[in-house]
């Protein structure tokens, strides 16, 4: 059964998910959307994946957090706490949800996988560093490629056109 | 250990749902991506989750690299979001209608 830190971190985790989409303010939304990838990172290092949890702590809430709040402080200061969406929407919202939780929820609880437990050591981040190198090296390569291009678009993206020419004419 | 594989499971069911929840409901185009980041994470907490539980030291790798593909999704769809906010001084998706097809 589950024990402290795992309800504690799960709180945390479903609590800030919901206020970062429900909160009125889109900064302090994504202030709760890194406690949300916080507490995801709590859960890895409580499956004994250190690795994988300090990975997820650089990349999301180091990196991609702060990434969207820059974007968000970008945005007109009333359209950060102007709330746009309409009542049914989020009935019919709610509805789905629970349904896709509960119709989800109950394929999970009726599988076999609650009598799955283990007794077996964890795998140690040595042997996914060797993994990287070995197996998976053209993957490795071919995602830091991806990595490379996309962050190349997202600057083209993003580019202004206007203010160069401003800053030549003046 | 004491938490079972099940229990995972459930967080990443209802992490999926505010998701789905969040993606049909908002139209605010900032708080879609926050959704999106959700999901991505519940299915990244699932991986692990599994596998922990095989024991298999894939599941781990597998969770690094989709990170990482995250991380770029959202380096793409932040600039997009910049882009669309320039042209139509707004964040509210149903204002984007040159996107419509």
């Amino acid at each position: 059964m589950a024990d402290a830190a795992f309800l504690a971190l799960a709180v945390i985790t479903i609590g800030s998910a919901i206020a970062a989409l429900e909160l009125r303010s889109l900064i302090y939304g994504s202030i709760a959307l890194m406690g949300t990838l916080g507490g995801i990172a709590g859960f890895f290092f409580l499956l004994d994946a250190p690795f994988v949890a300090l990975f997820q702590l650089a990349v999301y809430v180091g990196s991609i957090a702060v990434l969207i709040l820059f974007t968000v402080m970008l945005v007109k200061r009333e359209l950060i706490f102007k709330k746009i969406e309409d009542k049914r929407r989020k009935f019919a919202g709610i509805g789905l949800m629970l349904v896709v939780m509960v119709s989800l929820g109950a394929v999970f609880l009726d599988s076999g996988i609650k009598t799955i437990t283990t007794d077996e050591p964890a795998t140690d981040f040595r042997d996914i560093g060797t993994d990287f190198v070995t197996y998976y090296w053209p993957a490795l390569i071919l995602m830091g490629l991806l990595l490379a291009g996309s962050v190349t678009g997202a600057l083209v993206l993003a580019k202004r056109e206007d203010v160069e020419n401003d800053q030549r004419a003046s | 250990m004491t938490s079972e594989l099940v229990d995972f499971t459930l967080v990443s069911v209802a992490l999926l749902g505010i998701g789905i929840y969040g993606l049909a409901v908002k139209r605010n185009f900032i708080r879609m991506l926050f959704a999106v980041e959700i999901i991505i994470n519940a299915a990244n907490l699932n991986i692990v989750a599994f596998g922990r539980f095989l024991p298999h030291s894939g599941g781990q790798t597998m969770a690094l690299f989709s990170i990482a593909i995250a991380a770029a999704e959202v380096a793409v769809g932040l600039s997009l979001i910049i882009v669309a906010y320039r042209m139509y001084q707004n964040v509210d998706i149903a204002d984007f209608r040159s996107l419509k097809g």
